[in-house]
């Protein structure tokens, strides 16, 4: 049986149902993200939005991105994010109060700033194509190691600085003086 | 709609907005570097959408994107350290709590 070029019953194509799901999933999550009370599920939605973002690198055409996208954020710096969280949670001082106090201002500044990208990018003529290209990894891997092989080198070293960074940060002091 | 350049960026200024919100609205120190992140892929997925759909930026904004992502790596490691530093003198990871250089 074949499938359908276009979703039964509605008249979309299966790439703008996809692109409709994965945008609820990544905006829920963000918005669940940053109005949870528990912090512990406040890091889990963050990586549904992680991976809803990596599903639309896909869609977009940049499956290497994506790749990384899985492995960076869902795979590290969200596990440092629940280490860290696991670290500094005291039963002392339980989070009633989540938000600060100009919560309801910082709700408004972050519309208008939605409502001034929006009409920015309607306003603009950006000269797009009609479809996303695909980047294959063999011409991305060209470009990376031939035009950008400065900027790899570059952040090879800041890795490695904050690794010594974080070590040095986080390593327990014998005398807590401080 | 998945053809489009617009509704990939409006995406990316509403991801935007909302990290925009927990980074000025939370007390914690934690929700706030997450906050952070949200912002730093909204902008990795505006770069991305201009690389797929302006011609003469293909391959460059995959490499962009790829070289942010090392960055906000980076930015993790040294910011979540710093807040773990900072509990362990202050026994609590309120940001309102910190008022040490205010006296």
């Amino acid at each position: 049986m074949a499938i359908p070029s276009a979703v039964p019953f509605i008249n979309l194509g299966w790439d703008d149902v996809l692109f409709i799901i994965l945008s609820v999933v990544m905006i829920g999550s963000a918005l669940l993200v940053v109005t949870l009370r528990d912090i512990i599920r406040c890091g889990l939605a963050m990586m549904v939005s992680f991976a809803a973002l990596a599903g639309l690198y896909v869609l977009i055409g940049a499956p290497l991105v994506a790749a990384a996208q899985v492995l960076v954020y869902i795979g590290a710096i969200s596990v440092l994010v629940l280490f860290a969280i696991m670290l500094t949670q005291t039963k002392a001082a339980p989070a009633r109060l989540v938000f600060q106090t100009q919560a309801v201002p910082a709700a408004i500044a972050a519309a208008v700033l939605a409502l001034l990208i929006a009409l920015t990018v309607g306003a603009t003529n950006w000269n797009a194509v009609d479809a996303p290209i695909r980047v294959g990894t063999a011409i991305l891997a060209q470009v990376l190691f031939d035009q950008f092989v400065l900027p790899f080198e570059i952040v090879s070293v800041l890795l490695l600085a904050a690794v010594i960074g974080g070590i040095f940060l986080a390593k327990r002091e014998k005398d807590s003086s401080i | 709609m998945s053809h489009s350049l617009d509704a990939y960026l409006i995406l990316a200024g509403i991801l935007f907005a909302i990290g925009t919100f927990g980074f000025l609205a939370r007390r914690n120190a934690i929700s706030m570097l997450m906050s952070i992140e949200l912002m730093l892929n909204a902008v990795n997925l505006t770069i991305i959408a201009f690389g797929a759909f302006i011609a003469s930026l293909k391959v460059q904004g995959s490499v962009i994107a790829l070289i942010v992502l090392a960055v906000a790596a980076a930015e993790a490691t040294v910011g979540l350290s710093i807040v773990i530093a900072i509990f362990r003198n202050k026994k609590t990871p309120l940001v309102d709590e910190y008022d040490t250089m205010r006296d």
